[in-house]
């Protein structure tokens, strides 16, 4: 098995092909959106496939060190042409085709008009564990 | 205290008396993971008289809590308590057959694991799913689903040993990373495999684990970085697990039927056996890794040879062995930069070794690969 983390971003992934922002969506097409992320979690726990979830907020900063015995320096909110991380899935699956499938399907979830929004995820394998037997 | 180890020794047996008084296995795995439980929180303060005795009470009475239980069961329930009275325990097999049973070809190679640590191994679900860092909740769904697939398997047939083989070799490599040592978990699987069967491949396997798990103090550094085998304190490896190795291997090798297994335990062997890295003997363990690729025809074995051929007839020979290999293969490019740093050239090498590291599955292995690309760089920068 191998982990891997499927990572939604609010901006600087490519566009998706329903590209509606969230806000000008139905109230009801939230709320399947919402339904639907949450039976694939479900499901995936179900499969013996799910390790974890979050979603990020879009609140946050950048920080730094100024060196010893001052303040760390802090610059944000982000601007708005900066990549930004809406959430992830961690999943831990047989092999890099079940983790692409997957990630297929949580980018089908439905948006706009009830239609998928078939958006692109970045999907990255984990570091796992150094073999035993190596030679 | 409880002694885990003999608890946790008579797990399948346990299994195998409640399958033959008429429980399917998955209720019966299910009833005996719960009698365990209950042990570990009894027996410190009541120690039982007869532990296997008190367990099969106590998983039993579990199994018909549950079917009772249970309304969608109650037809089995009542052909369950007309069972004849069980006869005398028959516990080689029983624990043979949960072997051959775990390690079904219907399974995926992760569920096999899993239910083998659970059902063979009497390990509870929440410490096979700290030793894979999933959930729990993740793990009991994993284990159930495997349950589930080998539900119509019939509980008395012998299988194919090589399954068992590869899932005790999956869960030895995995190491040990939580409160629980997979690798000490599949030497004591394989040891128990080796007293009920006398496959040849199955003393090979354990041979192969005893005599890696040896080396296992020089591995790595307190800091959690690798060390490789030519730089490691060889006063480190544990002379009592190389000994055992060795006789195994030997007596297996007696049978004169050579498998995978064998070959890889004989390499290991071989590398045991040098006190100084300059004293192994190269040309022996080419001669291993030639038996090794006519049995697996592996492109992994043959990669592994070429450094073997590199050692024993100079790193162009080496090189020339590693002709028709796909590049794309794990472990290539640090192979390829060891050789061309030993050809003497320093520039080639460490542009693999940063390529290699770039592709590494693992930290530990990434983090050894960057020293080796920054060392190289450094003395080029002069």
């Amino acid at each position: 098995m191998a982990k891997y983390l499927l990572l939604k971003h609010y901006r600087g992934a490519p566009a998706a092909v329903n590209d509606v922002p969230m806000d000008q969506w139905t109230p009801e097409e939230v709320s399947a959106h919402v339904q639907y992320m949450q039976d694939f979690a479900h499901r995936l726990e179900g499969t013996g496939e799910f390790v974890d979830e979050q979603a990020l907020s879009e609140k946050g900063m950048w920080v730094r060190s100024d060196g010893e015995g001052r303040p760390p320096v802090t610059d944000g909110p982000f601007a708005e042409t900066k990549d930004l991380i809406a959430g992830w899935m961690v999943i831990d699956v047989e092999s890099e085709e079940r983790a692409i499938e997957l990630a297929g399907e949580l980018s089908a979830a439905p948006g706009a008009g009830g239609e998928p929004i078939h958006e692109w995820l970045e999907v990255r394998p984990f570091y796992g564990e150094p073999s035993t037997i190596t030679e | 205290m409880v002694d885990e180890s003999l608890l946790r020794a008579l797990i399948p047996t346990v299994i195998g008396v409640l399958g033959r008084r008429g429980a399917d296995f998955a209720a019966a795995e299910d009833a005996v993971q719960d009698a365990l439980v209950e042990a570990v929180r009894v027996w410190p303060d009541d120690p039982p008289r007869d532990p296997k005795g008190w367990l099969v009470a106590v998983a039993w009475r579990r199994f018909l809590d549950a079917a009772r239980a249970d309304t969608s069961r109650r037809r089995r329930e009542v052909r369950v308590e007309d069972e004849p009275a069980p006869g005398p325990a028959e516990e080689v097999d029983d624990t043979l057959r949960l072997y051959f049973l775990c390690a079904h070809p219907s399974l995926s190679p992760a569920s096999a694991v899993a239910l083998t640590l659970r059902a063979v191994g009497g390990l509870t679900t929440r410490q096979i799913a700290q030793a894979y860092l999933v959930p729990e909740a993740t793990m009991a769904q994993r284990i159930s689903r495997a349950k589930r697939t080998v539900s119509g398997v019939r509980f008395d047939r012998p299988g194919d040993v090589a399954t068992v083989l590869r899932v005790l070799y999956l869960v030895f490599n995995e190491g040990y990373s939580g409160d629980v040592d997979l690798a000490a978990e599949a030497i004591r699987l394989a040891r128990q495999l080796a007293a009920r069967t006398e496959h040849e491949e199955v003393a090979g396997l354990l041979a192969l684990m005893l005599l890696h798990h040896a080396r296992r103090p020089a591995r790595t550094r307190p800091d959690g970085s690798l060390v490789p085998l030519a730089e490691q304190d060889r006063g480190l490896w544990d002379t009592r697990l190389i000994a055992e190795g060795v006789d195994v291997l030997q007596t297996a090798l007696a049978r004169d039927r050579l498998g995978e297994f064998q070959a890889q335990a004989a390499i290991a062997a071989l590398h045991a056996d040098a006190r100084t890295a300059e004293e192994t003997d190269w040309v022996q363990i080419v001669e291993w890794y030639d038996e090794l690729v006519r049995l697996t025809d592996s492109p992994v074995a043959r990669l592994n040879r070429a450094v073997a051929v590199g050692e024993a007839d100079g790193p162009r020979a080496g090189l020339a062995a590693l002709a028709g290999l796909d590049p794309a293969l794990p472990r290539h490019a640090a192979v390829t930069a060891y050789l061309h740093e030993r050809d003497g050239d320093p520039a080639t090498a460490a542009r693999l070794y940063a390529e290699a590291a770039r592709s590494a599955t693992n930290l530990a292995e990434r983090d050894h690969l960057t020293r080796q690309a920054a060392r190289l760089n450094a003395d080029l920068r002069g």
